[in-house]
């Protein structure tokens, strides 16, 4: 195994409620995912101001992805759809910024699909594998 | 080049102070040159037959200065709103920045407002400026006096005017004008259209020139907040200048996202910008996602108008959804 | 006095950029700015760069020092390096002048060693103007805009550029170009200073005078109820203390890199609303006092600490960037800047 793999720094925003079940599930039911995810626990997918996602990206994170309950069933009605709304104008605008738009994702994960949860996980690590290093939101004063 | 004439608006303040609707005006005051138009508050109809201007350079929106100038003395106080400026002007009084009564706004009508900056790129120095039809007269120190066509002096904001019809107002002079089919979204369209290390390059290269001198979101009537996260030292990305292209970014993507909803497009950030940054664009990207995610939505056009960022549909799109929107686009 | 045709200033540059880094005012579409000369880059005939050249020696961010945290130890690590040699050429007299301002501040004991650093390896060709415009008041400041300071001092004609060293340091610049430029007389050069001496007259801020102003005038002009109306549309940004070739101000901040600290200074702005806060907060509680502060330290406090020395260059960028277009000549002209004719 080469010992300079690229590992990227994957920052996942979980709400209490679904979400961060969820991957409690996916721990429970043995489901690998990479170790490369952080997890930040939030009361709700809606506590998510645009500026965490900056600053997850400014301290060095290589990809941000934003899981809440699934649209319906937010444990206070409706934060997530505030959510989707707030993340889709976000991303869009940092895609018109010429960021790349694989390093940033919302996914709906409720407590019970663990399974989903890994997936997700999976399959987003290595699609910001497959893109490098994060160039384009970095801040070099905080690179080791 | 202003349909209505300077004296028009110079006796309708007097009569409202004479009368005493009104105990001060806010309006333009004369500068050195006749382009440098400054905002002040007139007491006396001496003071406005001295120094009142109303030319092709008064281009400052008022409605943010009466947040703080109503809350001076029990008495109200004449604005002069242009038709841009009345959406402003809405978009405050829907959140609950200033208080009604204590304002007598007066829409005057405007046929678009000169960029300075436009003649300096024609001489370099200007002296004194004449209106003479459609045509703008600059007497300069040594190409003599040139004639350009006003036309080609206006600034941006004006050429893509998105609306000559007054939304709000006491009394209106003149005739008011209509919601213009604007070509305001195209330069967004254009940017759409690039790749993503195109638009990377483009706004890399225009924020670079970024200097955090805070004019954008000072001059901003949506920025209204008493203390801006970016001035508070108890929060973490408090900075006084930027460090380097990340914080320029996060600067602008976050002016920008706080005012999601509420910017009437008003075009102030970009007119008084140091350097010359587009950041109208940006502002403009979010009004033209919101149009198209979630129905044409005017700010400021409809007292009380609740903003598409504070609202929602159960079979709205989904993020990633709204980002490939762009494919389509492309 | 050397002399070297219009055409051959190519020859000129590259010259200078074989044994250091040369900056020069470049047009871009958004005005002239210092970029670093290389090949195909052409000298601006505009009369001023958007941003001021107090960047070279006092940018707007600057590291100072990094602190490394391990158990309870705190390594301190200095990252100064010694700057390498650089000249700035096409400095107007404006700009020129207001290096001997910020001397005034960074250099006076005990010395700014980051400025003094960049200052002593930086030689400053300045350029007359010739065609100065309506926003100029460089003469209210007994500033000579036909016959700048500066180490080497340029002329522009219609068809040379005329060289002459006027330090130790100007002359070696100029000895060192000795190939590429030829000898003259300032015959040229004293006709062109005449015809500009001439235009200056003639500029609509002419007769602006500051003798009103100066040393041990604070009571005088502090409590001018003026101030109020001067300073009731200011914005509070913090354009034209940034774009000003004079403005000292600076913060000293720490950045949490989150494996080590970085301490920074960056500028500040008296205009801000958390400029010199303290614990018991801002000092000048309400934009009227920020906006007296800029001008009274302009035109009183600095002369009182600098000989009389006024801490405005008349260059007017303030006068063309300014968003609500309220500026020192406005104040001056409300606060008592009589005219002198």
């Amino acid at each position: 195994m080469q010992v300079n793999e690229y590992k990227p720094l994957i920052v996942a925003f979980c709400c209490n409620w679904c979400s961060y079940a969820g991957a409690d599930l996916a721990g429970n039911n043995r489901l690998n995912y990479p170790a490369d995810v952080k997890i930040i626990r939030v009361p709700c997918s809606c506590r998510v101001n645009p500026m965490f996602i900056l600053r997850a990206f400014q301290r060095g994170a290589d990809g941000v992805i934003l899981c809440g309950c699934h649209p319906g069933d937010c444990h206070y009605t409706s934060g997530n759809y505030y959510t989707r709304r707030r993340m889709s104008l976000l991303f869009s605008m940092l895609d018109y910024l010429g960021i790349e738009r694989e390093r940033t994702r919302v996914e709906w994960v409720s407590a019970a699909e663990g399974a989903k949860f890994a997936a997700t996980m999976n399959d987003f690590v290595e699609k910001v594998t497959a893109l490098g290093e994060n160039k384009r939101l970095e801040d070099l004063r905080c690179k080791k | 080049m202003q349909e209505i004439k300077r004296e028009i608006l110079i006796n309708k303040a007097k009569d409202l102070l004479a009368d005493g609707t009104v105990d001060r005006v806010l309006g333009w005051k004369a500068g050195e040159f006749d382009y440098d138009v400054t905002p002040a508050v007139f007491n006396s109809a001496d003071e406005i037959e001295g120094d009142f201007v109303w030319n092709g350079f008064c281009g400052a929106n008022f409605s943010k200065y009466l947040v703080k100038e109503t809350l001076k003395g029990d008495g109200k106080v004449l604005v002069f709103l242009k038709p841009c400026d009345t959406y402003s002007f809405n978009q405050l009084l829907t959140e609950h920045r200033f208080d009604r009564e204590k304002v007598y706004a007066v829409g005057v009508p405007c046929n678009g407002m000169v960029d300075v900056n436009k003649i300096k790129e024609e001489t370099d120095s200007v002296v004194s400026i004449d209106f003479d039809g459609g045509n703008t007269v600059v007497h300069t120190l040594y190409d003599g006096d040139l004639s350009l066509p006003t036309e080609k002096l206006l600034s941006e904001r004006c050429v893509n005017c998105k609306s000559k019809k007054h939304v709000a107002y006491d009394e209106l002079l003149g005739e008011d004008g209509e919601v213009c089919d604007s070509g305001r979204f195209d330069e967004v369209a254009r940017l759409e259209k690039m790749t993503p290390d195109e638009r990377f390059e483009f706004w890399q290269n225009e924020l670079s020139r970024c200097i955090r001198c805070n004019a954008c979101r000072d001059v901003c009537p949506a920025c209204t907040c008493e203390k801006c996260v970016f001035d508070n030292p108890e929060s973490p990305v408090e900075n006084k200048a930027p460090a380097n292209s990340f914080e320029e970014k996060m600067f602008h993507i976050i002016r920008a996202f706080h005012v999601v909803g509420r910017c009437t497009d008003c075009g102030e950030c970009s007119r008084v910008c140091p350097q010359h940054i587009p950041l109208h664009l940006l502002n403009r990207k979010f009004i033209k996602d919101i149009d198209e995610l979630y129905g044409e939505y005017q700010a400021g056009s409809v007292l009380g108008n609740r903003a598409p960022i504070v609202d929602y549909k159960l079979d709205d799109a989904e993020p990633s959804e709204a980002v490939e929107r762009g494919d389509e686009n492309a | 006095m050397r002399k070297i045709s219009l055409d051959k200033l190519n020859q000129l540059f590259s010259k200078i950029a074989e044994t250091q880094t040369l900056y020069m005012p470049v047009d871009t579409k958004t005005g002239a700015r210092y970029e670093k000369w290389e090949e195909g880059k052409e000298l601006s005939d505009a009369l001023n760069t958007v941003r001021s050249a107090k960047d070279f020696f006092f940018p707007q961010t600057e590291n100072l020092m990094d602190f490394k945290m391990e158990g309870k130890n705190i390594e301190i690590i200095d990252t100064r390096n010694e700057a390498e040699d650089f000249v700035i050429f096409g400095v107007r007299a404006c700009d020129v002048k207001s290096f001997e301002i910020l001397d005034r501040v960074f250099l006076a004991d005990p010395a700014d060693s980051y400025y003094e650093n960049r200052r002593n390896h930086g030689t400053i060709v300045s350029m007359a103007c010739t065609r100065p415009v309506e926003t100029c008041f460089c003469q209210t400041f007994d500033i000579d805009a036909a016959s700048p300071e500066g180490d080497v001092v340029c002329h522009k004609t219609d068809d040379a550029l005329y060289l002459e060293a006027k330090s130790d340091k100007g002359e070696a610049l100029l000895n060192s170009l000795n190939d590429v430029t030829e000898d003259t007389d300032g015959s040229a050069v004293d006709e062109q200073v005449k015809t500009v001496h001439e235009r200056m007259s003639r500029l609509p801020l002419a007769s602006l005078s500051a003798d009103a102003f100066g040393a041990d005038k604070t009571k005088e002009f502090f409590d001018r109820p003026e101030w109020a109306e001067l300073s009731q549309s200011c914005l509070g940004c913090g354009t034209c203390t940034f774009v000003c070739p004079t403005c000292q101000c600076y913060d000293i901040k720490d950045f949490n890199t989150g494996h080590g600290v970085k301490r920074f200074r960056c500028w500040d702005s008296c205009m801000y609303s958390n400029f010199t806060k303290m614990s018991a907060g801002q000092p000048r509680l309400t934009q009227v006092e920020r906006f007296r502060q800029r001008f009274m330290h302009k035109l009183v406090y600095y002369p009182t600490n600098n000989d009389g020395l006024f801490s405005c260059v008349g260059c007017g960028r303030c006068l063309s960037k300014c968003p609500i277009q309220m500026n020192i000549v406005k104040v001056m002209k409300k606060l008592g800047g009589k005219s002198n004719d």
